[in-house]
């Protein structure tokens, strides 16, 4: 198991670099010029040279992914071009909003998709049933901004209960951080419920229709035992491989959400990055993104042993 | 004991006595875009010239008739030769460190300055012989030769505008970005408060001595009647609407214009007068077709002003057709050369191209589809031009993409273009020396690169031009000597109101958003 977990992260190393260099020569090789970005504009050919000049794009591609990675080897990830600042502390930065919004996702999600579909599988073909598919349907259709616009309208303009937009740090006090997460968290849960409800109440169909299911009836158990001992462990592989490819998928919903509700975390300033060609702070952003995805992946492969003892490394 | 409860009754009643404290007047705005870069001299972005008005001051300033008007100066002595200008600063001037601002400060900042605005330039460079400070409050220019620019240009209202600095901080290279961000304007930058995709603070500067004129456009008294303005960083119009509904932010300063009906429709929220703007078609001169002059004249023939503006602003109450490259209103505006241009005249364009033998080039039109003021003027482009015989080639890319690419000579089919349409703020185009793409020289005009010496020639007399009566007859041949050359097509101004709440009051009615003089209830 210990070498299994080694073998993977070492394994972490050439895919870090492929993205690297996938990212890096992308940005290079499009029709991008941050220096023109910069300048404005009423800037001339000059100025706009200068600025050229002072952000090395002026230098050979080899030479500019040479000095990137060499940096980065040394912890370097380099300087915005628009902020002044070293791109991991502009990331330090925005981490909390995007952790914080991340995570209040994946517990609603989980919290409300898992009874969902439990319910759902149990009473197949029923009312419940069509309305947590309909749900599903609904959810996985519309997309998140369209989400977000409604409940605001809803929960902000109409009844106004919580604040529009923005986002308020947990250290300046924990009522005004949940007032401020909830609408988020909200509108990007919901796909995932959708997503999430839909694979619990497969799997956990799948698994009622097992014998030692059967059996546990048989044997006199209640619904809510077999539920509990038997099914919901058995289904348990695929949920959390759902829930974890869910997590990884955030990232691309916090990207429309916090545009959405002006949030400063990683998502805006993805967007912002991209926006401005801001090519240090896009690289290490997708260098992060990726490296979280391969960990998310690992975590996922590993709880499998955990869930289900067949399985070993 | 006793002793202490009589120094908290005392207490208690001298509190009771200093009345309620009064709450600290925050003004939340939601502008155009983040603040990513503060330098107002090192970029021309307009969001870094409006951080500039926040903090920093100017000598001079143009009023709301476009006058230039002495802002951080006292007096202004001419000499009969019109070659020695002597500026004294007013008293009392103060940097947000608390020392004097001095002559030396100012002759820096000027410096730094006029190494990269394209004005500045050609006026220090042309014209100044020399710049002393017989005194820390006297700045001495010496010309080589009279020009009626020079305060103009040291008033400039937009980018890059001659902002004054610390002579620490005026003596960074002008190609490097300054860090010290201290001024002498009425705001303070909270630099701890600052983050960059969240939000920008400014605090009154509570020694700023404003003049004792009452503010006029950029000009006069700048009186600041709240304590704090946070400028909000939402990208979504759409949410700073509903920012603006719900009384989270107090200023939206460019509500695309069709959620205008929504600050009607609402009794909490009104519009103001807000910034004007042309919407303009830039001509490559480098590239066929448009190396044939008569088929350049042809655009003229093609496009008519009130299809673009119906498409890009729809509501006549803010636009206007103007057949001038200078702002209608400002005292440059003339229509001369225009007759029977820019009406929608296909058959004439048509024949034209007959005359001029165009062999069916496709036109490549870059249309930028991000920036809502923009988007709708490249689709009436392209119908226009087809309708008058071009054929058009419309590739639609993000507004940064065009930036690039614009820079690109290479030829349209292998990664170059013909025509782009952007738009510009009126402060920027107010004479031909101002209108950047009235440049015609060559490789150094901006991309587009029309090359005329005719039109040059023009140019450099307007800087020559001693009184406003000479200024006008240049500006007007400056326009019919662009639209033989055809360096860019005006296609008609509008109007962008600023939505505010209904207890935000005295908006200054300027080119620029500045919140000096605006008060909220």
């Amino acid at each position: 198991m210990f070498g299994y977990v080694l073998r993977r992260l070492v394994s972490t190393i050439p895919v870090m670099l492929i993205v690297a260099v996938f990212v890096f020569l992308m940005l290079r090789v499009g029709p991008h010029d941050p220096a023109a970005i910069i300048a404005g504009d009423n800037a001339n050919a000059d100025q706009i040279a200068q600025i050229r000049q002072q952000l090395g794009l002026d230098k050979p591609l080899l030479t500019q992914l040479f000095v990137w990675l060499s940096a980065i080897l040394h912890g370097d990830f380099g300087e915005s071009f628009f902020f002044k600042k070293k791109v991991v502390s502009l990331i330090a930065d925005r981490i909390e909003p995007t952790l914080a919004l991340a995570i209040c996702t994946s517990i609603l999600a989980v919290v409300i998709a898992v009874p969902l579909g439990v319910v759902a599988a149990m009473r197949r073909g029923s009312m419940v049933d069509r309305l947590v598919m309909g749900f599903s349907v609904l959810g996985f259709s519309v997309p998140v901004f369209v989400i977000g616009y409604v409940l605001i309208y809803i929960f902000a303009i109409k009844f106004p209960i919580l604040p529009v937009q923005g986002y308020s740090r947990i250290a300046d006090g924990f009522e005004p951080f949940i007032r401020s997460i909830i609408l988020p968290s909200l509108t990007l849960a919901v796909v995932y419920v959708a997503l999430i409800a839909r694979m619990t109440r497969t799997s956990v169909l799948e698994v009622l229709g097992e014998d030692y299911i059967r059996t546990a009836y048989a044997r006199g158990l209640t619904p809510l035992q077999v539920l509990v001992r038997h099914a919901l462990p058995n289904a348990a592989v695929p949920i959390v491989t759902v829930i974890g490819l869910g997590v990884a998928l955030l990232i691309g919903g916090v990207v429309v959400t916090e545009s959405v509700f002006a949030i400063p975390g990683i998502g805006r300033l993805t967007v912002d990055a991209v926006l401005a060609r801001d090519f240090p702070t896009i690289q290490a952003i997708i260098l992060l993104f990726s490296f979280i995805y391969v960990m998310i992946n690992l975590i996922i492969d590993v709880s499998y042993t955990l869930l289900d003892p067949r399985i070993r490394y | 004991m006793r002793f202490k409860q009589l120094a908290l009754a005392a207490a208690l009643g001298a509190a009771a006595f200093a009345g309620p404290v009064r709450a600290e007047t925050v003004v939340k705005a939601v502008m155009h875009s983040d603040v990513k870069i503060i330098d107002p001299i090192w970029t021309t972005a307009y969001i870094s010239r409006n951080v500039g008005y926040m903090i920093y001051d100017t000598l001079y300033a143009l009023d709301a008739k476009g006058d230039v008007q002495p802002e951080m100066v006292d007096t202004t002595d001419i000499s009969a030769d019109k070659l020695t200008y002597t500026i004294k600063l007013r008293d009392g001037l103060l940097w947000h460190d608390g020392t004097p601002v001095t002559a030396d400060d100012c002759i820096a900042s000027i410096k730094r300055w006029s190494a990269k605005d394209t004005l500045g330039q050609k006026v220090f460079s042309t014209f100044v012989d020399n710049m002393s400070t017989p005194d820390a409050k006297t700045i001495v220019i010496k010309l080589k030769e009279p020009t009626g620019l020079l305060l103009f240009a040291l008033g400039k209202p937009s980018s890059n505008v001659p902002f004054m600095m610390p002579k620490r901080v005026a003596e960074t290279d002008p190609n490097k970005q300054i860090s010290d961000y201290t001024g002498s304007g009425p705001f303070v930058l909270k630099q701890d408060e600052w983050k960059p995709g969240d939000k920008i603070v400014f605090t009154k500067f509570a020694k700023y001595k404003p003049r004792t004129e009452p503010a006029s456009g950029l000009a006069g008294g700048k009186v600041v009647n709240v304590d704090r303005v946070e400028w909000l960083a939402i990208s979504d119009a759409q949410q700073a609407m509903n920012a603006l509904a719900a009384g989270e932010i107090d200023y939206f300063e460019q509500p695309p214009h069709d959620l205008l009906p929504l600050v009607k429709g609402d009794a909490n929220l009104k519009l103001v007068t807000g910034a004007t703007g042309q919407f303009t078609m830039r001509i490559n001169s480098t590239q066929p077709p448009f190396t044939n002059p008569k088929i350049k004249q042809a655009l003229w023939y093609a496009l008519n002003q009130e299809d673009f503006l119906k498409a890009a602003v729809g509501n006549a109450e803010y636009y206007k057709t103007c057949k001038s490259f200078y702002p209608c209103g400002t005292p440059m505006a003339t229509d001369v050369g225009m007759a029977g241009l820019l009406e929608g005249n296909a058959k004439k364009s048509q024949e034209l191209l007959k005359e001029a033998g165009y062999d069916g080039t496709p036109v490549v039109l870059m249309a930028s589809t991000d920036l809502p003021i923009l988007t709708n003027l490249s689709p009436v482009a392209k119908q226009l031009l087809e309708r008058g015989g071009f054929k058009v080639d419309m590739q639609s890319m993000d507004w940064q993409t065009l930036v690039a690419r614009r820079a690109k000579k290479d030829a349209p089919n292998a990664g170059g273009w013909n025509i782009f349409n952007t738009a510009w703020v009126t402060a920027d185009i107010l004479n031909p020396a101002m209108v950047g793409f009235m440049n015609a020289s060559c490789e150094k005009a901006l991309p587009g690169w029309p090359c005329d010496p005719a039109l040059e020639k023009i140019r450099e007399a307007f800087l020559r031009a001693p009184d406003l009566a000479t200024q006008k007859q240049l500006a007007a041949d400056a326009q019919k000597e662009a639209i033989a050359y055809t360096t860019h097509i005006p296609l008609g101004e509008y109007d962008q109101p600023i939505a505010v709440r209904k207890n935000i009051n005295n908006t200054m009615v300027a080119p620029v958003p500045v919140f000096w003089n605006l008060t909220k209830k």
